[in-house]
């Protein structure tokens, strides 16, 4: 332990610290955010639950098929965690994937089609809602194997340091995959040879079914690093200010060459498993509980109202503007039509040898 | 009773070295645990110590003799009152003991411990003239990666000892000194960590050399290498992909048993976006590693333990890269066709000796790729020969021969002469005892059976 917390005293010390911040009641440090920033925040997450509220009807229709992992409640820390990367960071994240694609600014339209499995989705309809990419927005995937992406996340991260840059990776999984033994390999390497590697537990209380105490001997998964030496901390994943100031702390520390750094985030889904989970292991009233009382959106559209901010009016329009943009989304992803049967055979090597 | 010291094996597959160093004299008295010699092969020093106590009477191999076969005796150590004038033939053999050998000592079983006979040139295209250099396979693999670095610096090479320690096999031998611990990466034993982390870095645009200390313990990196590395391109529609490479030692050892022996080669050839890759001479392993890190796909490269030590004419050439997915006519022939790859070729070569002995005229192909597999010149020798044996130590079931016989019944059915025969490794794990060993691995003496038998002799 000594050596955890010598990490967090200089986790401390460093300059990723000093960045300015309110604190909350409950001592969490809160990112002060512009107006701007506000009312970007509230768009894009608005546009995630909107887009992942469609492709839950679309599924209900036929339109996407196989598994669909959605969202919905967790949007704060996508949003949260993009606003403090720069060009030539790289994003990794397991199958429940389509929010951190649109907060890299992928187009909802090319999302949606991938789901619909049609030509002008992102992997040309080969890939689906679970594995999505965009090299051109930095975000490597979006893969199907529980906790994979996080040994790969950690080679985005070695790739960057081997170039001298500055950048990171910002590496996405939940607290299912954190009993992977893979992570732990990852931890080890990231920690060793001081990768620039933010590891990001998105702890929405449930792995599939399971809740985290009935999967996890010990549940503060910020502390999942400790042995490794890798400093960690939990972080309100349900508001954006303390998933900013976490980000920006994190992102800043990697910068620095101090090495990977884990946060954990506290959220929550709404939705089921998947499509196809009834949710029976959990009441309703837990999750209307956490709908009423914590939604990311509801609390930042409240803070600007509240600090006249914004007015209703223009709250309406932002998402009268989320709504078109979503719709637009989804009529292009229905009438797109389905890739080339010619298509089966290409993309399996570069040079297209068999 | 005087007691013979004999040349250690210090590896599994050592077959012989050369005596460096004697650290004690003729005359000098000795304990057990005594180093009395060091011992050299091409991939480490290791010194012998005596097992008995004694004086030593005679050195029988005098150092800085190259190549001691293992199990000659080098020297003897006398007991008390004994003298030197004995008759050396008939002084009973004791094994000695290598300090320190990593591994337990041991010799190769079977055919493929011979060293084979130098092939003539190992490819057709090489412009007539080129001088030849002889060198090991380990050279090989070695001078390709060095030559690959240099020339793109985007190349780095991680896994297990690879650096530091030189190779668990040597064959990264003198990369760290050139090139330095940003490009030649120990790694903790971590295999599935590092297989993924290699992707991820391929992913982002280097081109990683990921070393399995054997492909036994690539299992434990099977999800990566097959989810992650082989599929990628394909779930991007194109977008991004995996240059990298993962080699290592394949195939059977010798005396390491049922988890350490074994060949995945149709395993990986299973896959759509690997390619795989399994060559048998020096001059193939070189040409064809140095195709395999500029291929902008996922290689799997195939190495085997044993032949790292053996010896094949390389052309000295700048940059000799081979075309990955092109088999080579190893020795023309038009009476049978045998077909294989990496080891089983010291197989197939052998038993085309035999069968040259008996007027038996065998065409000797080596795949060198089983992934893509160049069907084209199995089916041109087919229509020559109209008889075909395949050849490999992987177990039958699934296996590359019975890959090449699916092919030959959907494009040369009209040629065969005869029914397409496999010999394989027997469908059982590989067992430890040095008889049950044997006899788990094919045989030349099989390969000419099988050969005839095709030929209705």
């Amino acid at each position: 332990m000594a050596v955890a917390q010598n990490q967090a005293q200089d986790l401390a010390q460093s300059a990723a610290a000093r960045q300015p911040a309110v604190v909350r009641a409950d001592g969490a440090a809160l990112a002060n955010m512009t107006k701007e920033q506000e009312l970007s925040a509230y768009h894009l997450m608005l546009l995630i639950r909107r887009f992942e509220e469609k492709a839950g009807q679309m599924y209900g229709m036929g339109l996407i098929g196989g598994f669909c992992h959605l969202y919905i409640g967790q949007e704060a820390v996508v949003v949260g965690m993009q606003m403090a990367l720069k060009p030539g960071d790289a994003v990794i994240t397991g199958y429940r994937d389509h929010g951190h694609m649109l907060a890299c600014g992928m187009d909802a339209r090319g999302v949606m089609a991938e789901l619909t499995g049609r030509r002008n989705g992102y992997s040309k309809g080969k890939g689906g809602s679970m594995h999505m990419f965009s090299a051109e927005k930095g975000f490597f995937g979006g893969h199907g194997i529980v906790a994979a992406q996080v040994p790969l996340g950690t080679g985005l991260a070695f790739a960057a340091k081997y170039r001298g840059q500055d950048n990171v990776s910002l590496t996405y999984f939940g607290d299912g995959a954190v009993n992977q033994g893979q992570v732990y390999e990852s931890f080890n390497m990231a920690k060793l040879w001081n990768l620039p590697a933010v590891y990001i537990v998105e702890n929405n209380q449930y792995a599939m079914g399971t809740s985290l105490a009935r999967a996890s001997a010990t549940t503060n998964l910020s502390k999942r690093g400790a042995a490794h030496g890798i400093p960690g901390e939990q972080v309100d994943g349900m508001d954006i200010r303390a998933v900013k100031a976490a980000a920006e702390k994190a992102v800043a520390w990697c910068r620095e060459g101090n090495g990977p750094i884990l946060l954990e985030m506290l959220t929550y889904r709404y939705r089921g498993h998947s499509m196809s989970d009834p949710a029976k292991y959990r009441t309703r009233e837990e999750v209307e509980k956490v709908r009423n009382e914590h939604d990311p959106i509801e609390q930042v559209r409240r803070r600007l109202i509240e600090s006249k901010r914004a007015s209703e009016d223009d709250l309406k329009k932002i998402d009268a503007r989320v709504r078109d943009v979503v719709n637009e989304a989804a009529e292009f992803a229905t009438h797109d039509p389905e890739p080339d049967p010619s298509e089966l055979y290409t993309d399996i090597y570069a040079d297209e040898a068999r | 009773m005087p007691i013979q010291v004999l040349m250690p094996a210090l590896s599994p597959t050592m077959e012989k070295g050369n005596l460096a160093k004697w650290l004690k004299s003729e005359g000098d008295t000795v304990k057990a645990g005594d180093v009395i010699a060091e011992i050299e092969t091409d991939k480490a020093t290791m010194e012998v110590e005596a097992v008995d106590e004694g004086t030593l009477g005679k050195i029988l191999v005098p150092e800085g003799t190259a190549d001691v076969a293992v199990n000659t005796p080098i020297a003897v150590i006398l007991n008390d009152g004994e003298d030197g004038s004995v008759d050396y033939a008939s002084v009973k053999p004791e094994a000695s003991k290598a300090a320190a050998a990593p591994q337990q000592a041991r010799t190769a079983p079977s055919a493929a411990a011979e060293p084979p006979k130098p092939l003539a040139a190992p490819e057709p295209d090489v412009p007539e003239g080129t001088e030849m250099a002889t060198m090991t396979v380990r050279e090989a693999l070695r001078d390709a990666m060095a030559e690959e670095m240099r020339r793109d610096e985007t190349v780095f090479v991680m896994g297990e000892e690879v650096a530091e320690y030189q190779g668990a096999y040597k064959v990264t031998q003198g990369l760290l000194q050139e090139f330095g611990a940003q490009r030649v990466v120990d790694t903790p034993i971590t295999e599935h960590g590092f297989a993924g982390l290699g992707v991820g870095a391929a992913l982002a645009g280097l081109k990683p050399i990921v070393e399995f200390m054997t492909f036994n313990f690539a299992m434990q990196a099977m999800d990566q290498i097959i989810n992650s590395a082989a599929k990628t391109r394909y779930m991007s529609g194109g977008q991004i992909g995996s240059s990298i490479v993962f080699r290592g030692p394949n195939g059977a050892a010798a005396r390491v048993a049922a988890q350490h022996s074994q060949d995945f080669s149709a395993w990986y050839s299973h896959i759509p976006g690997l390619k795989v890759v399994a060559p048998y001479t020096a001059a193939d392993f070189k040409g064809l590693l140095k195709a395999a890190i500029r291929d902008p796909n996922p290689v799997i490269f195939l190495e085997n333990e044993i032949l790292y030590g053996q010896s094949f004419p390389v052309p000295k050439l700048d940059d000799y890269v081979l075309p990955i997915g092109k088999a080579r006519i190893a020795r023309p022939g038009n009476d049978v066709t045998i077909v294989s790859f990496s080891i089983g070729m010291t197989y197939a070569l052998k038993a085309a000796d035999e069968l040259a002995k008996e007027n038996v005229a065998a065409e000797v192909i080596d795949l060198r790729t089983l992934r893509p597999m160049d069907t084209e010149t199995i089916v041109e020798s087919v229509k020559k020969t109209g008889r075909i044996v395949t050849v490999e130590e992987g177990w039958p079931q699934s296996g590359i021969g019975a890959e090449i016989a699916a092919r030959l019944m959907e494009n040369a059915f009209d040629w065969l002469d005869a029914p397409v025969t496999r010999v394989a490794g027997k469908d059982v794990p590989m067992p430890y005892a040095a008889n049950l060993e044997k006899l788990a691995l094919p045989t030349v003496a099989e390969v000419v059976e099988a050969a005839k038998a095709v030929l209705y002799r």
